[in-house]
């Protein structure tokens, strides 16, 4: 069985290490937030000018002057900070952040990636992807493995407007998990119930299978 | 002291923006904007207008606004989702659109700010936003050369300022407003509270008065949220 989103969101938590300061995408990426191990703790940026992002608020107290960069309304958690805009990508561009995690449209096997504008039919623009994407050191992808057509999103080369060249790290699809390397996805985790012959089938960038691939594991 | 930046309303402190001006608007969203001015653009019904601000608003409130009565010729934004009518326009080319990446939008205005012609900046490289533009090497990377925004008139929304201009932003209501009143040519604030020079803490401000030109309290706030997410007690 192909992961759900909140599993696809569970298992990239599991790449979190104490002390991470971590900006999270929208979409799936967000989801994040809800899995962080015991134990763990991280600082959740937010491009919008932020550092210490806490959980939704109650009924009631919403606060119109604090949201996300997805523009909802949001809490703080002990010990957080506000800054301006410039000040956030400057954090963000000098390396500060650990791990970036954001979704996107499609992959290639050299890490580039494609998520801000479908030609002629949809531009909503970049945000603040192209900023994380060519400043972050560590990079994930959450997304699925296949579009609605069932066409690859992992492949030899994008065919949408970049975000970002040769930057992605590591994929977390509905299918598996893929570092990306100098011979292309490398293969290194399946979901239960996925077999590589579905993986094969589903990536159209070169594929190598990890000698010790295994099952995906969900503590 | 004879400095005297106090305006009456959001109506005399834009009484001299023309059509073809180039306007910076702070905010996120609908977070931290200039709902008074905006409000007063609207009913000056000044066009061609060219706005540098992270997005446009939603079909009806914010810069949304502006859109609707088709007072802008051009947007300078990084994300302009979530507004139909500016999809619309952007498609249809009425509307002429510029769309930076939002890291470069911010350095951009605070390069204006600190009085620095341009910057190298790492994002976009490789992709289109780098068509045309100068490239230089440091350190095995390239960077791209992006100008410093000019605009004749910089608004921005802060929490509480004083009759020097003196501003204080609120929590993420922050975001672009201090570094667009640093970069206009004439600054325009308003605030939600104006206080005497004096009442608030030196140490406490976040953008020193020296760049604002003209403040007002603003009148009726309506602070819309844009997506009110809420969790179960």
């Amino acid at each position: 069985m192909a992961l759900n989103k909140e599993q696809i969101a569970r298992r990239i938590a599991q790449e979190l290490r104490d002390g991470y300061y971590v900006n999270l995408g929208i979409g799936i990426p967000t989801l994040v937030a809800n899995y962080i191990p015991e134990g763990i703790n991280v600082v959740l940026q937010s491009e919008n000018g932020l550092l210490g992002m806490g959980p939704f608020p109650y009924e009631g107290e919403e606060d119109p002057d604090l949201i996300n960069a997805g523009k909802q309304t949001i809490t703080t958690v002990p010990g957080s900070a506000f800054f301006d805009s410039a000040m956030s990508f400057g954090m963000i561009r000098a390396g500060k952040v650990d791990l970036t995690v954001l979704g996107a449209m499609e992959v290639a096997d050299n890490g580039d990636i494609a998520n801000w504008k479908i030609p002629g039919k949809m531009v909503k623009g970049m945000g603040g992807a192209m900023d994380l994407v060519a400043a972050a050191r560590n990079i994930i992808v959450a997304m699925q493995h296949t579009n609605p057509k069932g066409e690859s999103k992992l492949l030899p080369a994008c065919t949408l407007p970049l975000t970002g060249i040769r930057c992605v790290k590591k994929i977390v699809s509905d299918l598996g998990v893929f570092d990306i390397t100098e011979e292309g996805f490398r293969c290194i985790e399946h979901a239960p119930g996925v077999t590589i012959e579905e993986i094969r089938a589903k990536t159209a960038g070169r594929l190598v299978i990890a000698d010790d691939v295994r099952e995906m594991a969900f503590a | 002291m004879s400095i005297n930046k106090v305006v009456r309303d959001a109506d005399e402190a834009i009484r001299d923006i023309e059509s073809g001006a180039t306007l910076m608007l702070g905010g996120f969203g609908l977070c931290g904007i200039p709902e008074n001015c905006i409000a007063a653009i609207v009913r000056k019904g000044i066009g061609n207008l060219t706005c540098i601000s992270n997005n446009a608003g939603v079909d009806d409130f914010g810069i949304g606004l502006l859109l609707q009565q088709k007072q802008v010729k051009k947007m300078i934004s990084s994300y302009v989702g979530e507004n139909a009518e500016f999809e619309r326009q952007l498609l249809s080319g009425e509307l002429e659109v510029e769309l930076v990446p939002q890291g470069t939008l911010a350095t951009r205005c605070m390069a204006a700010g600190y009085g620095m012609p341009a910057v190298y900046l790492l994002a976009g490289v490789g992709t289109e936003v780098a068509e045309g533009k100068e490239t230089r090497v440091f350190n095995g990377r390239e960077y791209l050369l992006e100008y410093a925004f000019e605009a004749g008139f910089s608004i921005v929304k802060a929490w509480k300022g004083d009759t020097q201009g003196n501003l204080i932003f609120r929590e993420t209501a922050r975001n672009f407003n201090p570094i667009m009143a640093m970069a206009g040519k004439v600054t325009i604030a308003e605030v939600e509270e104006l206080v005497p020079a004096g009442t608030l803490d030196p140490g406490h401000i976040h953008t020193p008065g020296i760049y604002v030109h003209r403040i007002f309290q603003g009148a009726g706030y309506e602070k819309r949220i844009e997506q009110r997410t809420i969790r179960k007690r």
